[in-house]
């Protein structure tokens, strides 16, 4: 395997809505260098590579950015931090401008503002969102690209992150990239559960399973403090498909009904872990399926909304089509929870971050999906953390030389190197990723509060979950893989087995039920104002340690106390 | 979920191979596109807009309610006409056009 070393003032980690926005923001920056590393191709990789349907975060006439912190608040049951969400609010309408200067598509009303769908949201055409953002970082000078290559490692001295490393997705090739300064960007964790479908179409899933979680294990394992991993997010989809269902519902004015024909939505509370919680007991209770139901369209509506699932989950529309659906007046989707996915974009799971974006860890910066304690992000919110992290690493970068010595980090990346080729030379191993894989998802999906399991767990199968997920983590270190891609998908696993072992402390640590659609602690089923704290966590001498924080004042700037 | 690849309709121009978010596609022993495990896909049809032949197909698998339809998508511009090939032989084209919003 060939290595290949690559320094810049600026190293960014996946180049996703919030990786390919800082790379554009730091680039701006006068003299900034910056490296951008992703594993697929930036053209169309993460969550956007289908498209988004509307801008999902937006300040609308009449609202101010108080008024967005005080939404996320109460659909998060107060588990923010509300200068994260204060800053990143202030930003929102910005980044909706720089879109459209890219060239997204963005409806305007009569005196030429965003039309609005509602006051948090705006409607475009998001098809090609992520080509848009992917020609700007490409056409930028000071920026170089490395795509095809998945970066498994930070690499650290003394306490501060100084790079990383990674391994071509295809390519026989280390990477090691060097920067004073490293935004990890990676997105959330898909996959850790077993999913809704789990045969063939095991990859049916809203959050795209190639999200693994790389950058929270990254710094899981290299000490950082992380947050509210146990607020994970389960999803109200498109049943099979699991498709979006913003567009019908918000969109459409579709409503929930169950199998009577009732609209059930209002019994439970419209937030959004109600939604999902209304849904799940209608089931329970006899009155499924579910659905969600658009009614009064006339064909050229329909065809509209066939065209919106078009521009963000092309399966949705192929199976209406398929279905011969909206042949009368009405469309409707069946309805299903879907997940739990482990993202920061919506709930609040991440890196714990002072109001700059700043980690723990010296020198590494968090954005979007992968940060955490500000949920309802979304793209534009994440691109708005961005723009707040590449500012914080440029400064940083500038006041903070790399130290002239490299000895610590040779040998970690040698370390990584040798461990790779350990696992490409027992390519006839008994026990593949894949069979290990299906094992940690059937676990966590029995054990630790999945689909099969209603979302419930007690401490007696988290006690189970932990188990398994440890000795599937032993099991995993004797992998083998053919080739490179073998590798990736190793590495892959060995991130998310990292990622279910803190998640399971954390869902054992916090002893009551916040977010009943999104989980329920059968020993804590009550909600308890004792419970008005962040769960946070760090990996220390091998063990986890659990960290209880107040909620901050309102509107504080939040800082580190090392 | 999962696509499928037409052979004949395949010149092994490596652009469907560049842009899958998963690094799902390879080339086969010909050079042309090959999908190196079709459960693996996640059907964001970055592959189809990315061929310019129109050489791949999405489709559902029965276990998500397929039950044999396709689709493929062409790129003319701005515009992007999407085939939809039912069992029956019936087809279908929805065109969306991108200088357009979302009305939904
Ligand atoms: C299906 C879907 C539909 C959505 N629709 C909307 C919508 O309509 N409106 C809206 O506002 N929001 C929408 N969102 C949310 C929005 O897309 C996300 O909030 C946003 O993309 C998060 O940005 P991110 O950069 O954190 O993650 P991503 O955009 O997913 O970027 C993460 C990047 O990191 C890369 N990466 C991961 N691991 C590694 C590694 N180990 N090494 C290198 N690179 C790595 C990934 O390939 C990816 O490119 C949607 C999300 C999904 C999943
Ligand atoms: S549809 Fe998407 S995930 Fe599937 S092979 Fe094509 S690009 Fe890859
Ligand atoms: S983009 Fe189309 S023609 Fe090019 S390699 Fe892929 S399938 Fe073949």
């Amino acid at each position: 395997m060939r290595s290949i070393s690559l320094e810049a003032d600026i190293l960014i980690i996946g180049g996703g809505a919030a990786g390919c926005y800082a790379a554009l923001c730091a680039a701006r920056r006068s003299g900034a260098r910056v490296l951008l590393a992703e594993k697929a191709n930036i053209e169309r990789s993460g969550c956007l590579a289908a498209g988004v349907n509307a801008v999902n975060a937006y300040i609308g006439q009449g609202h101010t950015p108080e008024d967005y912190v005080e939404y996320a608040r109460r659909d998060a049951e107060g588990i923010v931090r509300e200068d994260l969400l204060l800053t990143m609010a202030e930003r929102l309408n910005g980044v909706a401008l720089a879109l459209e200067a890219l060239g997204l598509t963005i409806l305007k009303d009569e005196q030429g503002r965003y039309a609005s769908r509602g006051w948090r949201n705006i409607k475009i055409n998001g098809e090609n969102i992520k080509p848009l953002l992917a020609a700007a970082v490409r056409a930028e000078p000071a920026v170089k690209v490395v795509n095809h290559v998945n970066v498994v490692s930070y690499l650290a001295d003394n306490g501060r992150i100084l790079g990383a490393v990674g391994f071509g997705a295809d390519e026989a090739a280390q990477y090691v990239l060097r920067a004073p300064a490293v935004i990890c960007a990676t997105g959330g964790a898909a996959g850790l559960y077993r999913p809704n479908s789990p045969g063939f179409a095991r990859q049916a899933m809203w959050y795209p399973p190639f999200n693994t979680g790389a950058g929270y294990a990254m710094g899981i394992l290299a000490g950082a403090e992380m947050t509210a991993l146990e607020m994970r997010f389960v999803a109200l989809r498109c049943k099979d498909v699991i498709a979006p269902t913003g567009a019908l519902a918000q969109g459409a004015g579709a409503r929930q009904i169950n199998k009577l024909g009732q609209v059930y939505e209002k019994r439970y509370g419209l937030s959004t872990s109600q939604r999902v919680y209304g849904t799940l007991r209608e089931n329970l209770e006899g009155r499924g399926p579910c659905r969600l139901r658009a009614e009064n369209l006339g064909p050229e509506q329909i065809e509209d909304l066939y065209r919106a699932y078009l521009n963000m989950a092309p399966a949705q529309t192929l199976k209406w089509v398929e279905e011969s659906a909206g042949a009368g007046a009405a469309l409707e989707a069946e309805i299903e929870a879907a997940g739990p996915y482990i993202v920061g974009g919506h709930t609040a799971s991440g890196y714990w971050v002072d109001t700059q974006r700043r980690t723990t860890l010296r020198g590494l910066f968090a954005a979007g999906d992968v940060a955490g304690g500000c949920p309802q992000k979304y793209v534009s919110g994440a691109m708005a953390e961005a723009a707040i992290a590449a500012e914080a690493a440029w400064d940083y970068a500038r006041a903070n030389p790399p130290p002239a010595r490299a000895a610590a980090l040779d040998a970690q990346a040698q370390a990584l190197h040798d461990e790779a080729e350990g696992y490409l030379s027992r390519a006839d191993a008994l026990i593949d990723a894949d069979q290990i894989e299906a094992a940690m998802q059937k676990t966590m999906d029995e054990y630790a509060g999945g689909l099969t399991a209603r979302y419930s767990y007690n401490e007696a199968q988290l006690d189970k979950a932990d188990g398994r997920i440890s000795e599937l983590t032993a099991l995993s270190a004797r992998l083998g893989a053919e080739d490179m891609y073998g590798l990736m998908k190793i590495h892959e696993l060995r991130e998310r087995l990292v990622v279910c072992r803190s998640l399971i402390a954390h869902l054992k640590a916090r002893r009551e039920t916040r977010w009943p659609g999104f989980g329920v602690h059968l020993d804590y089923p009550e909600k308890s104002e004792n419970w008005l704290r962040h769960v946070n966590s760090r990996l220390e001498h091998g063990q986890i340690r659990i960290i209880f924080r107040d909620l901050a004042a309102k509107e504080a700037r939040y800082e580190h106390h090392h | 979920m999962s696509i499928i690849i037409d052979p004949s309709a395949c010149t092994g121009c490596g652009l469907c191979r560049e842009v899958c978010p998963g690094n799902l596609l390879c080339a086969d022993e010909n050079g042309r596109a090959a999908i190196r495990r079709p459960a693996d896909c996640w059907n964001c049809a970055a592959c189809l807009k990315a061929c310019a032949q129109t050489a791949i197909a999405l489709y559902l698998p029965p276990e998500i309610g397929g039950n044999g339809a396709s689709l493929r998508v062409s790129r003319e511009g701005d515009l992007l006409h999407w085939l939809f090939s039912l069992p029956d032989g019936r087809r279908r084209v929805i065109t969306v056009d991108r200088r357009n919003a979302n009305h939904y």
